[in-house]
């Protein structure tokens, strides 16, 4: 099969407005005719739902928490970036398009950014039209701050709750539809499968996680807005629930799944304090503005951010600032990380072994605690209040979690998947960053997918196959569907093993992070994909559900999510295996400068993945999408 | 006039009835407090017999004194309504255990109105009652001849249960004037940052001041 | 860490639920309170017993999923949200309680997890601003004094987890409305629909059955993300202000 990206003719800057004029209308007397299943409800599902209610379809929208408020994108702190160049320091949607792919390592697609780039900018518009509260100046206009290294002040931003307060406008955007009649939401209910007849998409297959009930939804589009994939690696910065069920089960029904292997680790997060822990928690990375980063030169095992302060400064490796003296501490993600993972593997790391110091001493020395307190006052207090150490009197410990998930469902330009009639927006799709996203950049893909794109999109895809192309939920697929997922269930709550779903879900993690996370290997990962297909084997025999299907059952939600994880890990490993270069976020052992820089191979892997489904344990095949740079010059990035 | 239908039958409507006639009886009160003032001047009660006189015969004061009525009632009435429908709002299944925050006072308008209420029975019954429909003795001043109330009321400031009995209920006033004040401004939403504290100040000197002088007069006539 | 737990375990929302005692031999105190939890789970689903049903997500204290009432607090003894609460807060061999949100408009559906679907009725009600996707001026077209955006930002943050009304004696839901109300009451973008917003979400308020503020200002002191009682004074301002003045157009272009 041949992937078609769908990319319009022209130049750069007017694919998409001329793009946005081919595209099919449907006539607004019609469009009631219409229903579209929206699946998730964070910025990218809100948004969306909200904007094609507005336009007249029938919405149904599904979440699997108690509320469309609680979705993951509350969590961004940082900001969202748009080419207002409001500040007048040189920016311009060229100027953010270059910055993202270059950010993204030259693995997006030129046409995708820069329409993201250019929605930026009425994203802003939106938002403050909704209500939502940013940052202004004393003037009474929008404040902006430089972000993630950028070198323009394109970051527009609500304090350190940025996603919150996007998310609350989307919500409130969505709220009014629901409100309306427009949009039909469904709380508490989780996508288990999506069906397709005649090639299309047709509708999805839920599960009421209160009764437990299965039931069938038809419409003639599906959306997943789901989000990412981060808890395949058990720990991570991602809500509890986020999980890659309904992606995995659109893959498993035909739909290509887009550079798996690209996540992306971020360096600021607090460390591991023992076997409980069930989650990781992010501190901006604007605290490596001021921070110096470092761990002993010789090897101090249980050291404490208390009696660090005692380690005379010519016993200290300040290693970021020794081998990137140029940018020192603010070196991109991904290099930061690697290089927290580097001395910890030398045994240099303190703590528990697996952080670094965040050393804040000379900034206090340079500027006052008091100045340091109003910049990072409510980041050093979330470090107090879950460590229990008091950050101004030692340094912080930190150490690189999973954060982000660049890869995603493969769509075209129209954000369709190779599956006519479906979709995925966000996160959830593989489509602008590349290798490696760039900060503040996730909530704008999140909203321009669904303010700004897929209303356009889909109406092309609604408008060409006309409002009687729909299949009733009585057509046997749906039946075959809800009895497939029926057995699903009925077969988890009966293995009755020995293991529960977390210790499952905690040895997929580890086994994830150690050959499949900041740096990978040949050799590893061929061992991560023998314990992984173990695991999977051991998962279908020996986990152990209580309770029943027909209730709410916290554990039967977890186990389906993890038995889909796990698959996904083995997937993710062989994306890994197959690109055999390093970039952005993917550092592959074998490919690295003299330096032992990520080396990228732009001859052989200049291509997105597209992973194809060929049956339970077949081995997926690899589609190439080629990538095209046309604008852009490919350069490696330096920062010595 | 459906909408004033709505107003007063929600929750926040309810509020304001609370609170209007809250504050309407605290201004009764301290014109109570002036009158009652009469009774420590040492004239035999000639000051107090006047001013009951005139209280209870002069007509505009005798229209407001039915609208007081009416507000106490209305306070009452209301407030039994509002605490049967919380009590519904909280729902059958208590709290195993509470550890309220919050200031006491603002927790226990009820517990202290009902002592309140109790104690205005026993109030009314024997002064406001004995004044309108009992047989008080009168009394000559100039040419007027008008009830002793003072009698009456010497009498009962003599009975040490009744004394322990008024100066209780002046404390549960006290604390549900402490709550109350205040909260009537922000029930009417009355608040603003710069006023917030002189309305704070006003309303806990008032509470504590007036009941106490009002407790201050039977004391005073117990011992003299 | 030895601690011994009471919690609340109710098989479904049409059963009789129970206290049930457990002991947690080996808690840390860097755990978090939910973080003991899952470690209790283990050991209970080890034993064949079915874990304690929670709500719960992103466990850094800004979805406003996680909801439990702890020894007579909401989210316990510190201001924060339940998943932002660590062992190190209880004392060695201490007895902890742990309940669900409690009130009429909450029902109980398992264990520690409520029904809180009453809050996005009255969202959806009026909280939000009517625009579309598109059409909209430049961001910087209206000017937003400082302190404004602030103050409408401190509203905006309320995460809607509920504390305010498990706190309230009454269950009133005002301090939650009333930092929507508040934030597009201060912001010119609400400033159209400022009257019928406030008539219509306290309206849906008390269709939902919740009780009415006393101002005892337990909300506010429970609340984990500090928002104000000056909130609900302000909508008590706006929603009189409404229904004093606020009129609707007759349909026959003025007057029949």
């Amino acid at each position: 099969m041949k992937l078609d990206s769908k990319i319009p003719e022209g130049p750069l800057a007017e694919k998409w407005s001329k793009h946005k004029f081919n595209l099919k209308l449907v006539n607004p007397a019609n469009k009631r005719k219409y229903e579209v299943i929206v699946v998730g409800t964070g910025l990218a599902g809100a948004s969306a739902a909200a904007s094609l209610g507005e336009l007249g379809y029938n919405v149904k929208a599904f979440c699997f928490q108690d509320s469309p408020r609680r979705a993951h994108s509350i969590a961004a702190q940082g900001g969202i970036n748009a080419a207002k160049n409001y500040q007048n320091d040189g920016d311009s949607v060229y100027r953010l398009f270059y910055d993202t792919i270059k950010g993204g390592d030259y693995r997006a697609r030129e046409a995708n950014v820069h329409r993201l780039a250019e929605s930026s900018v009425s994203i802003i518009d939106q938002c403050v039209a909704q209500g939502v509260p940013f940052a202004r100046e004393y003037g009474g206009l929008l404040a902006n701050r430089s972000f993630g290294g950028a070198q323009v002040s394109r970051t527009f931003y609500a304090r350190g709750q940025t996603g919150q307060q996007l998310l609350l406008g989307a919500y409130s955007a969505l709220n009014r539809q629901i409100a309306n009649g427009k949009v039909q939401m469904y709380n508490r209910t989780e996508m288990l499968d999506v069906v397709i007849v005649d090639g299309k998409a047709r509708g999805i297959i839920t599960r009421d996680l209160l009764t437990g009930k299965i039931e069938s939804h038809s419409a003639h589009a599906v959306l997943l807005c789901t989000g990412g994939y981060g808890n395949v690696f058990y720990l991570s910065t991602n809500a509890k629930g986020s999980n890659v069920t309904a992606a995995w089960r659109a893959h498993k029904r035909g739909a290509f799944f887009g550079n798996p292997c690209f996540t992306q680790i971020h360096p600021t997060c607090i460390p591991v304090s023992g076997d409980h822990q069930s989650k990781l928690t992010l501190m901006s990375e604007s605290l490596r503005n001021d921070g110096r980063v470092w761990v002993p030169k010789k090897a101090m095992p249980g050291l404490k951010g208390i009696d660090a302060v005692k380690v005379p400064e010519s016993e200290r490796d300040y290693f970021l600032e020794r081998k990137y003296p140029s940018f020192g501490n603010l070196v991109p993600r991904d290099v930061a990380s690697r290089n927290a993972k580097i001395v910890c593997d030398e045994g240099r790391g303190v703590g528990s072994g697996l952080a670094v110091f965040l050393d804040f001493t000379d900034a206090i020395k340079r500027v006052g605690e008091d100045t340091i307190r109003a910049k990072y006052g409510n980041l050093f207090d979330m470090y107090a209040q879950i460590t229990g150490e008091n950050p101004y009197k030692g340094p912080m410990m930190i150490y690189p979690a999973v954060h982000y998930t660049m890869g995603g469902l493969w769509v075209d330009y129209n954000l369709m998947t190779n599956v006519p009639g479906l979709y995925a927006l966000g996160e959830a799709n593989f489509s602008d960053h590349g290798a490696n996203r760039l900060g503040a950049s996730a909530l704008m893909q999140g909203l321009a997918d669904g303010y700004f794109v897929i209303p356009y999109t889909v109406g092309d895809y609604l408008a060409n196959i006309g409002w009687a192309d729909k299949v009733g939920t009585d057509h046997p697929a749906f039946k075959e569907a809800i009895q497939s997922s029926e057995d699903r269930m009925n077969k988890l709550v009966n293995i009755k093993g020995k293991k529960t779903v977390d210790e499952f879900h905690r040895q997929l993690g580890l086994t994830m992070w150690e050959y499949c996370g900041m740096s990978r290997s040949e050799q590893g990962l061929k061992k991560a994909k023998q314990i992984i297909q173990d695991i999977k084997k051991e998962f279908w025999t020996n986990v152990n559900v209580l309770g029943t299907t027909t209730e709410l059952n916290q554990e039967l939600e977890k186990a389906n999510r993890v038995a889909d994880f796990i698959e996904l890990g083995e997937l993710m490993v062989d994306d890994a295996l197959a690109r055999a270069e390093s970039c952005g976020g993917h550092f592959r052992e074998e490919s690295q400068t003299p330096e032992g820089e990520a080396l990228r191979k732009d001859d052989e892997f200049a291509f997105v993945s597209a992973w194809e489904f060929k049956g339970e344990n077949q081995p997926e095949e690899l589609h190439k999408e080629e990538l095209r740079f046309e604008n852009v010059k490919l350069t490696q990035r330096s920062y010595k | 006039m459906k909408w004033l239908i709505d107003l007063f039958s929600s929750s926040l409507g309810r509020k304001v009835v609370m609170a209007l006639t809250g504050l309407f009886i605290i201004l009764f009160l301290a014109v109570h407090l002036i009158g009652n003032l009469q009774l420590l001047k040492d004239d035999g009660g000639e000051a107090f017999n006047v001013y009951a006189y005139f209280m209870t015969h002069n007509p505009l004061i005798k229209i407001v004194s039915y609208v007081n009525y009416a507000f106490f009632i209305f306070h009452i009435l209301w407030a039994i309504a509002l605490t049967r429908k919380n009590r519904e709002a909280r729902g059958p299944q208590g709290y195993a255990i509470k550890n309220s925050k919050g200031i006491w006072s603002s927790r226990n308008m009820g517990i202290l109105g009902t002592i309140i209420l109790a104690f205005l029975i026993i109030h009314m019954r024997q002064f406001w009652g004995e004044m309108h429909f009992g047989s008080v003795p009168l009394k000559t001043y100039g040419d007027h001849e008008v009830k002793d109330l003072y009698l009456i009321v010497g009498a009962a400031f003599k009975e040490w249960w009744y004394v322990a009995l008024y100066s209780l209920a002046m404390i549960a006033i006290a604390f549900h004037l402490w709550h109350g004040f205040e909260s009537a401004f922000q029930t009417l939403g009355l608040n603003h940052m710069k006023y917030n504290p002189v309305i704070s100040f006003v309303g806990k000197t008032f509470s504590i001041v007036v009941p106490a002088l009002f407790a201050l007069i039977p004391i005073v006539m117990f011992f003299v | 860490m030895k601690i011994t737990l009471k919690v609340w375990r109710q098989k479904n929302k049409d059963t009789k639920g129970a206290f049930k005692t457990y002991q947690v031999d080996h808690a840390s105190p860097d755990m978090s309170f939910l973080e003991m939890i899952d470690v209790l789970n283990t050991d209970l689903i080890k034993k064949g017993e079915e874990s304690i049903a929670f709500d719960h997500d992103c466990r850094e204290g800004i979805c406003g999923m996680c909801s439990l009432y702890i020894n007579g607090h909401p989210h316990g003894p510190l201001q924060t949200t339940t998943c932002q609460l660590h062992m190190r807060t209880f004392k060695d061999g201490e007895t902890i309680t742990v309940e669900p949100w409690r009130a009429n408009a909450f029902p109980v559906i398992k264990d520690l997890v409520v029904d809180r679907s009453a809050f996005d009725r009255i969202q959806q009600a009026g909280g939000y601003v009517n625009v579309n996707t598109g059409g909209v001026p430049d961001a910087n077209m209206i000017p937003i004094s400082k302190k404004i955006a602030d103050e409408a930002f401190d509203a905006a943050t309320c995460i809607g987890c509920g504390a305010c009304v498990a706190a309230c004696k009454n269950a009133s839901a005002m301090l939650f409305v009333s930092a929507k109300v508040s934030q597009f009451a201060l912001l010119p973008q609400g400033q159209v629909e400022r009257k019928e917003r406030a008539e219509k979400m306290i309206a849906q308020m008390d269709a939902e059955g919740f009780g009415s503020c006393t101002n005892t200002y337990a909300c506010e002191a429970e609340c984990p993300k500090g928002i104000k009682v000056a909130n609900i004074a302000r909508m008590n301002r706006e929603y009189f202000g409404a229904m004093l003045s606020s009129y609707e157009v007759s349909s026959g272009g003025g007057g029949e």
